[in-house]
C-alpha cells in the first residue's frame, strides 16, 4: 500500500490509486474508519459509524476490481449520509430524539444510485433535527464542531457532512439544500457544495423538510469531484414526479472550458451592508474570474429583500404538515420529544394554513415566490451566472445566536432565494478570514449545473483554497 | 282535525350526498401496491408510500385519474383541463401521513347532473363535483391477552376514491335511494368500481336539514350523516332525521350542526362530533405532485371510449326491440344482464325467436347471467316449445283407451260440450309422458271420434 495522506486526498485521486492498484478499496475505507472514529468525540460529525458495513462492502468491492470489472469513479469511494436520508436497515434519525430508533426498510433514490456505483458509506452524519437550522446546534445528538475551529460552528443543517469531509473522514458526503442547508455549511467548511435545480436529483426516500424546497445535493473538497457525484445522483425517478426527466449531461466532461466571454452578473442587493471582509473576499475572486476572461456586470433582483419572509411561510407550513406524521403512533416517540425548533416551525405553519388566514399569508407568500424566480429569469436573459456571497457571516462561535431564533433566520438570507426560485447554486471557497474559512456561490438558470462547475473550476484551479486543510 | 305530524306537514327536506365510491384499479393511487384488498390478511398489500414512511413520495397512478374523468363524463360534467392534488391535513391513527392527498379548489370534473324518479316526473340533480382523493387505513378495536387494543390496518390506505358531491337538491329518502342507485348502477356501468355498500366500496353520506315550504335559501344548519353501509339504512336515517329535526324545529329552535351516525340497533342516528369540533383542515397544494393539465382532445377521446351509459342502453332496447318500458328497465338494471339479452337475441333470430321471448325467459326465469350461455338460454327457450315427435299408433291406442276409459266425457262431447274435449286431451296428454302440442292432440281426438261416428252410421 502507498503511504497517503487521506486529509487531503480527493475523489479524483483516490479513484486513480484504486484504479492502478495502488490501493485496495478495504485499505482506504480503513483509512477513513480510523478518522471517523479518532475525530468524532472532539467533532461529533457522526450519529452513527457503519463499522462493520462499510468494510463489508468494500471488501465486496476488491472482489469486483479483482476479477478485472470495469467500474465507475465512486467505486470504493468513502462516503457519509446526511442522516435525512433513509438506509436501509441503518438507524435514520433526521438528527431527532423522535426518530431515535428508527430504521428504514428501503434506500432513498441518491442512496441506491451512490451504492450501485460501489461507493461506500462510513456512517450517517449530525445535523440539526429535521434540518432546521443554520448552525448544527439544533440537533438532539449534540452540536458538530467545525474543524477549523473547534468552538465554532460547522454551518447547518448538513453540519455533519460538511465536517466529516472537511475533516477528511470521507472524501464526500451527501446533503440537503432546502435553504442554504448545503451552501453554507459547505462555506463555513472550505468545501464544494451544490443544491442542484429543483427536480435534477430525486428526493424519494430522503426525509422531507419542505417539500417545494428541498434539493439533495452533496459536498466535496474539489469541483471536479463534486461534478462525479452529480454525473449518479442526477436523473429522473419514477418514484419522485417532481423530478425531471431531462437528460443528464456529464457534468465532469468539460469541466476545464473556463470561463472566457462568460457573462458573471454581481447582483447588487446581495452587496448592501455586507461584511466588508467578506465583501472584498468575493471581489477579489471577481477579479480573477475577469482575469480568466469572464465579463463582470451589476444585475438587480428587486425581490431579494422579500426572500427571508416569503421563505418563513412557505417552508414552516409545509414543514407543519410533513411532520404530522411523527404523531408517536408509529415511529417510537411522541410528539413531546420534538425539539423547540420544529415545534416552533409547527406552530407557525399551522398558522399560516389556517383558514382565514391561508390567503393573507401563504397564498400571498407563494405569490411574491413566483416574484423572486421572474427577478432571476429576467436577469439570466442578461448574464449567464450570478455571484455572490454565501453567508453574511463567518462561521460563528457555539450558542453565540442559538438565543435569537429571528437571528439565525436571517442567516440564510442569501441562499433561501435559490430554494424559492428552483434554481441551482454551487458554493465554493474563496479564501479565509481570520483563518475562518469564506465561500461564494455561483447561481445559474435552472439546470446550468454544467456551467456552474466549469466557472468554479476555472476559479478553483487559480486559487486551491481547498489544499488549505484544517489542523486536527 | 289533527293530523299526525310525520312528514313535517309545514317543512321540507333539503338533502344532498356526498358519495365515496373506492375504485377498481390495479394498484393503489399513489403506489405499486395491489388494490385489490378484500379479505386480504393485514398489511399484505403495503409499502414505504401507502404506510407513510419517512422520505417515501406519492407516485400518481394515471388509471385512477381516467376513472374520475369517465364517471365525470358519465355524470355530464365539465372535464376540468387544469387540476392539482392538495393536502387535507387532519391527525387520525389511520391516516399515515397525517394528511390526506385530496383535491380542493381544482377537482378533475364540475357542474354535471344526474336524472332520478322526482313525485312525478324525471328530476335533475345537479352534481357540484368529482373528485380523488386516497383512502385510509382501518382501525380494529380488538382486546389480546386481556388488553384492550386498536389494530391499524394500512391495506386500503392509499386505494383510490372517487368522492361525487350533489347539490342538496333532494327532499326525500326515496329520492336519495335513486340517486345513489343510479349512482352506482352508472359506475358499474363504466366497469371503474363494484360500489358494494355491504363491502365499503361505496359510502353515501346525506346531508340534511329542513327549512318552511316554499322557501328557497338553505337552511342555517345542516346534520351531516355518516356510517352507512346500505341503501336501507341510509333512507331510515334520513327518515329519522326529518322526523326529528322537525320535532326540534317546531318548538321553535334549531337543530344544532353536528355530524350523525345510524345506529342500527337503536334504529336511530346519534351524535358524533359538533360544529366545535369540526376542522379547519388546512389545505394546500401538493407540493410533492405537479399540477396537472390535460387537453381538450384528451376529453373528447376519453368521451369515444365511453361505454352506452344506463339511460342510453334503457332508450336503446326499448326502440330497437320494441320492448316494453318495464322489461328494459329490468334488463339494464345489471349492464351484464343487458349484453347477456342482446346476445341472446342475435342467436334467437336464427330459431325465429322474437326479442319479447327472450326478454320473458330472462326475466320470468329470473335468468343467472353469470352462470348461463346465451347459447343455453336459447336452448332453454326452445325446449320449451318444442313438442316431441309421437309416434302415430301409440298416440292413436292411448286416445283410445282414454276413450274408453271415459264414456261420460265422450258423450258430452257428442253432444256438443265442446269443453269435455279438453279433459280427454289432459288424459291423453298425461299418459303420453312426453311433451307434444296440445292442439296435435285435440285434433287427433276429434279425428277418432269422428271417424268412429262414420262407422257407427255406416254398420
Amino acid at each position: 500500500m502507498k503511504n497517503v495522506d487521506i486529509t487531503n486526498l480527493t475523489i479524483k485521486e483516490a479513484s486513480k490509486l484504486i484504479a492502478s492498484k495502488q490501493i485496495k478499496v478495504k485499505e482506504l475505507v480503513n483509512l477513513h474508519l480510523g478518522r471517523v472514529k479518532k475525530l468524532n468525540g472532539k467533532l461529533n460529525a457522526f450519529i452513527t459509524i457503519c463499522e462493520d458495513q462499510a468494510r463489508h462492502q468494500a471488501e465486496k468491492v476488491d472482489i469486483l476490481i479483482a476479477q478485472g470489472q470495469k467500474l465507475g469513479p465512486l467505486a470504493g469511494i468513502p462516503f457519509a449520509v446526511k442522516d435525512l436520508f433513509s438506509t436501509k436497515g441503518i438507524k435514520t434519525t433526521a438528527g431527532s430524539k423522535v426518530l431515535e430508533n428508527y430504521v428504514p426498510v428501503y434506500d432513498a433514490t441518491v442512496i441506491s444510485r451512490l451504492k450501485n456505483a460501489n461507493a461506500i458509506i462510513v456512517g450517517k452524519t449530525n445535523l440539526d433535527a429535521w434540518g432546521h437550522g443554520a448552525s448544527g446546534e439544533n440537533s438532539d445528538f449534540g452540536p458538530t464542531h467545525n474543524p477549523y475551529n473547534l468552538k465554532r460552528v460547522p454551518g447547518g443543517s448538513s453540519s455533519g457532512s460538511a465536517t466529516a469531509v472537511a475533516s477528511g473522514s470521507c472524501l464526500a458526503a451527501t446533503s440537503t439544500d432546502t435553504g442554504g442547508s448545503t451552501r453554507q455549511p459547505a462555506s463555513f467548511c472550505n468545501l464544494v457544495g451544490l443544491k442542484p435545480t429543483y427536480g435534477r436529483v430525486s428526493r424519494y426516500g430522503v426525509i422531507a423538510m419542505a417539500s417545494s424546497l428541498d434539493t439533495m445535493g452533496h459536498m466535496t473538497k474539489t469541483v471536479y469531484d463534486n461534478a462525479l457525484i452529480l454525473n449518479i445522483t442526477a436523473g429522473k425517478d419514477e418514484f419522485d414526479s417532481t423530478a425531471s426527466d431531462g437528460i443528464v449531461d456529464n457534468y465532469a466532461e468539460h469541466i476545464d472550458k473556463g470561463v472566457k466571454n462568460i457573462k458573471i452578473g454581481l447582483p447588487k442587493e446581495y452587496f448592501d451592508g455586507l461584511e466588508p471582509k467578506i465583501k472584498a473576499a468575493i471581489l477579489k475572486a471577481l477579479k480573477i474570474l475577469e482575469k480568466l476572461g469572464a465579463k463582470i456586470v451589476e444585475v438587480s433582483l428587486p425581490h431579494t429583500e422579500y426572500g427571508v419572509a416569503v421563505y418563513y411561510i412557505v417552508q414552516p407550513a409545509e414543514v407543519s404538515s410533513n411532520l404530522a406524521r411523527y404523531d408517536g403512533i408509529r415511529f417510537g416517540f411522541g410528539r413531546e420529544m420534538f425539539g423547540a425548533e420544529a415545534k416552533r416551525r409547527i406552530i407557525l405553519g399551522t398558522f399560516t394554513l389556517s383558514s382565514g388566514y391561508y390567503d393573507a399569508y401563504y397564498l400571498k407568500a407563494m405569490k411574491v415566490r413566483r416574484l423572486i424566480r421572474d427577478d432571476f429569469i429576467n436577469v439570466f436573459k442578461k448574464v449567464d451566472v450570478l455571484i455572490c456571497p454565501v453567508s453574511p457571516t463567518l462561521p460563528f462561535k457555539i450558542g453565540e445566536k442559538n438565543t435569537n431564533p429571528l437571528d439565525m433566520y436571517l442567516d440564510d438570507i442569501f441562499t433561501v432565494n435559490a430554494n424559492l426560485a428552483g434554481i441551482p447554486s454551487l458554493a465554493l471557497p474563496c479564501g479565509f478570514i481570520d483563518d475562518l474559512p469564506v465561500g461564494i456561490q455561483i447561481i445559474g438558470p435552472d439546470f446550468s449545473e454544467k456551467l456552474l462547475y466549469q466557472v468554479g473550476y476555472a476559479y478553483e484551479q487559480e486559487t486551491k483554497w481547498y489544499e488549505r486543510t484544517p489542523k486536527l | 282535525m289533527v293530523r299526525k305530524d310525520t312528514k313535517a306537514m309545514n317543512w321540507e327536506p333539503v338533502i344532498g350526498l356526498e358519495v365515496h365510491i373506492e375504485l377498481k384499479t390495479k394498484s393503489k393511487m399513489f403506489c405499486r401496491c395491489s388494490a385489490d384488498y378484500f379479505g386480504a390478511e393485514p398489511n399484505s398489500h403495503t409499502c414505504p408510500i401507502c404506510l407513510g414512511l419517512p422520505g417515501a413520495l406519492p407516485k400518481p397512478n394515471v388509471e385512477s385519474i381516467k376513472f374520475v374523468q369517465k364517471l365525470g363524463l358519465a355524470l355530464n360534467c365539465r372535464i376540468q383541463l387544469s387540476s392539482k392534488f392538495d393536502r387535507k391535513n387532519y391527525f387520525y391513527p389511520d391516516l399515515p401521513k397525517g394528511f390526506q392527498i385530496s383535491q380542493y379548489d381544482k377537482p378533475f370534473s364540475i357542474n354535471g347532473h344526474i336524472e332520478i324518479k322526482g313525485q312525478e316526473n324525471l328530476k335533475r340533480i345537479r352534481i357540484t363535483r368529482v373528485h380523488l382523493e386516497e383512502d385510509t387505513g382501518k382501525l380494529t378495536h380488538a382486546t389480546i391477552n386481556g388488553r384492550r387494543v386498536t389494530l391499524i390496518d394500512f391495506n386500503r390506505s392509499g386505494v383510490p376514491l372517487v368522492e361525487i358531491v350533489s347539490e342538496p337538491e333532494m327532499s326525500s329518502s326515496d329520492e336519495i335511494k335513486d340517486y345513489a342507485q343510479k349512482l352506482q348502477q352508472i359506475v358499474r356501468y363504466l366497469g371503474i368500481s363494484d360500489a358494494d355498500m355491504e363491502k365499503g366500496s361505496m359510502r353515501i353520506e346525506p346531508n340534511i336539514s329542513l327549512r318552511r315550504v316554499g322557501e328557497k335559501a338553505l337552511p342555517p344548519y345542516k346534520i351531516e350523516l355518516k356510517n352507512i353501509n346500505s341503501f336501507k339504512f341510509a333512507q331510515a336515517a334520513v327518515e329519522y332525521e326529518i322526523e326529528r329535526q322537525a320535532k326540534i324545529l317546531k318548538s321553535a329552535k334549531t337543530p344544532q350542526q353536528e355530524t350523525r351516525g345510524w345506529n342500527e340497533i337503536k334504529k336511530q342516528t346519534v351524535s358524533q362530533r359538533s360544529k366545535e369540533l369540526a376542522h379547519d383542515y388546512r389545505y394546500f397544494p401538493e407540493p410533492d405532485l405537479v399540477p396537472l393539465s390535460f387537453k381538450p382532445q384528451e376529453s373528447i377521446k376519453l368521451k369515444s371510449e365511453m361505454p352506452e351509459l344506463p339511460h342510453q342502453k334503457f332508450k336503446r332496447l326499448t326502440l330497437t326491440y320494441e320492448l316494453s318500458q318495464y322489461d328494459a328497465q329490468i334488463l339494464t338494471r345489471d349492464i351484464k344482464v343487458a349484453e347477456f339479452f342482446e346476445e341472446a337475441v342475435k342467436i334467437a333470430k336464427d330459431h325465429g325467436l322474437s326479442p319479447k321471448e327472450v326478454a320473458n325467459t330472462i326475466i320470468n326465469k329470473n335468468i343467472n347471467v353469470k352462470n348461463t350461455l346465451p347459447a343455453q338460454l336459447i336452448k332453454i327457450l326452445l325446449e320449451s316449445k318444442k313438442t316431441e315427435e309421437i309416434d302415430d299408433n301409440k298416440l292413436t291406442a292411448i286416445i283410445n283407451s282414454v276413450l274408453r276409459e271415459n264414456p261420460k266425457a265422450v258423450s258430452d262431447f257428442t253432444k256438443g260440450k265442446e269443453t269435455a274435449i279438453m279433459f280427454l286431451a289432459g288424459q291423453t296428454l298425461k299418459r303420453l309422458k312426453v311433451k307434444a302440442d296440445p292442439r296435435l292432440v285435440i285434433e287427433k281426438i276429434k279425428n277418432i271420434l269422428a271417424s268412429s261416428r262414420k262407422r257407427k252410421i255406416e254398420s
